[in-house]
């Protein structure tokens, strides 16, 4: 199994620098294989307590176990989760996540101080709620604060798809899928921030838009 | 190309060390400290998945993850419409009755609604995009949207990857996502 999951990873490697394709894994130049780059984006409501909803993002994909156990969240950057409830697709609340010497701080739900593609976090805010970053092979270590609950570390990449037989597809090379397919994520990892909040702090009631950033320090 | 992958990993990491070594500063002065704001700059976003990947051109991808959502719509609908017909030339309508130009406006701004008001799933036969759960078949829900006409009977060979789970059990507990490989 071990040697199978390697040389998978191997091939992993190869098929996706040359079709760069994947739920967002390394999708574009600028971010693909960086401490920003983000792979995945999930919200739903709490499994555990329905009047809680919950954001997912993930980073850093494609990590072999090997990788996953020096992984590390970038102390330069910070993962912001945007929510419109007006139905502009602007952001009216955030929930900021930075990390730094071992910890996740998570601020917000809170108006942003502006809107767009800068961010700033004033030094004198108050975390909702802070954990300490799980490492590779520890029980996950759950913040809970302010009704919030915060995680940050390894996990496995809950992402699946035959995105080799994709790729074949779009170069040209094979007409459909196969029947069964073959998960190109299997045994892959990524670099997981979970935020769980009372759906009362994100609008309450009806439909927010969502989507999540990273952000570079300047 | 895995040792190439691991080596700009550790590049990266290098250079964040080295980052950091420089500006971690001025974080123990006690109270004497002025109130000072950080400043953060976009480099990558995401709402729905896989629209950057399968819409946007190589050398628009960047600009993409740099456009807010509001402007996204203007700045990239057209584009969309050109790379839907080009992966389905035979595109009509589909499943949630979208003609090419509706169904790429939709997608065009990325964001992923969500209901606080009950179930939250890409989609599960009754509910559209209310959500995105873990256990969501969400690129299967695209394919059909894509390639599978007005009663997602089209293409059988491109409306399923067939994968249609995850190789780990998700957790019924926080922080849900399975413990990593």
């Amino acid at each position: 199994m071990k040697r199978k999951a390697v040389i998978t990873l191997g091939s992993l490697a190869l098929i996706a620098t040359v079709y760069l394709f994947a739920a967002d894994h390394i999708d574009a130049p600028g971010v693909a294989s960086t401490s920003s780059d983000i792979t995945d984006f999930y919200a739903f409501q709490s499994p555990e307590t329905s009047s809680n909803v919950v954001f997912v993002a993930n980073l850093q994909g494609l990590l072999s176990p090997s990788a996953s156990a020096s992984a590390n969240f970038d102390e330069n950057v910070m993962i912001e989760f945007n929510i419109d409830n007006t139905g502009d697709a602007v952001e009216d609340l955030v929930i900021q996540c930075t990390f730094k010497d071992g910890k996740v701080y998570v601020y917000g739900p809170m108006a942003p101080s502006r809107t767009g593609t800068t961010s700033t976090i004033v030094s004198s805010m108050t975390a909702t709620a802070t954990a300490n970053i799980t490492a590779y092979g520890a029980n996950a270590t759950v913040g809970t604060a302010g009704g919030m609950k915060v995680f940050a570390g390894p996990r496995d990449d809950p992402f699946f798809m035959d995105f080799a037989q994709y790729g074949e597809i779009i170069a040209g090379n094979a007409t459909s899928f196969n029947n069964p397919g073959s998960d190109t994520f299997a045994g892959t990892n990524v670099m997981s921030v979970v935020v769980e909040v009372p759906k009362s702090t994100v609008g309450g009631s009806g439909t927010i838009n969502t989507w999540v950033t990273s952000n570079r320090k300047q | 190309m895995k040792k190439t992958y691991l080596n700009k990993f550790w590049a990266v990491a290098a250079v964040c060390t080295l980052a950091l070594g420089t500006l971690s500063c001025g974080d123990d002065d006690g109270g004497m400290t002025p109130e000072t704001s950080t400043t953060y700059v976009q480099e990558d976003q995401m709402g729905r998945p896989a629209i950057n990947t399968v819409f946007v051109s190589a050398d628009k991808k960047d600009e993409f993850n740099t456009t807010i959502p509001s402007m996204q719509g203007a700045a990239f609908q057209s584009a969309f419409q050109a790379k839907l017909l080009a992966l389905n030339p035979d595109y009509t309508t589909n499943l949630l009755t979208f003609s090419a130009a509706a169904f790429t406006g939709a997608l065009a701004t990325d964001v992923l609604s969500v209901s606080l008001d009950g179930t939250t799933t890409f989609y599960d036969g009754t509910n559209v995009l209310t959500g995105r759960a873990l256990a969501d078949d969400v690129i299967t829900v695209e394919l059909i949207l894509i390639f599978g006409g007005p009663d997602a009977t089209e293409k059988p060979g491109l409306t399923d990857d067939n994968v249609s789970s995850n190789d780990k059990a998700f957790l019924s507990t926080f922080p849900y996502l399975a413990t990593p490989w």
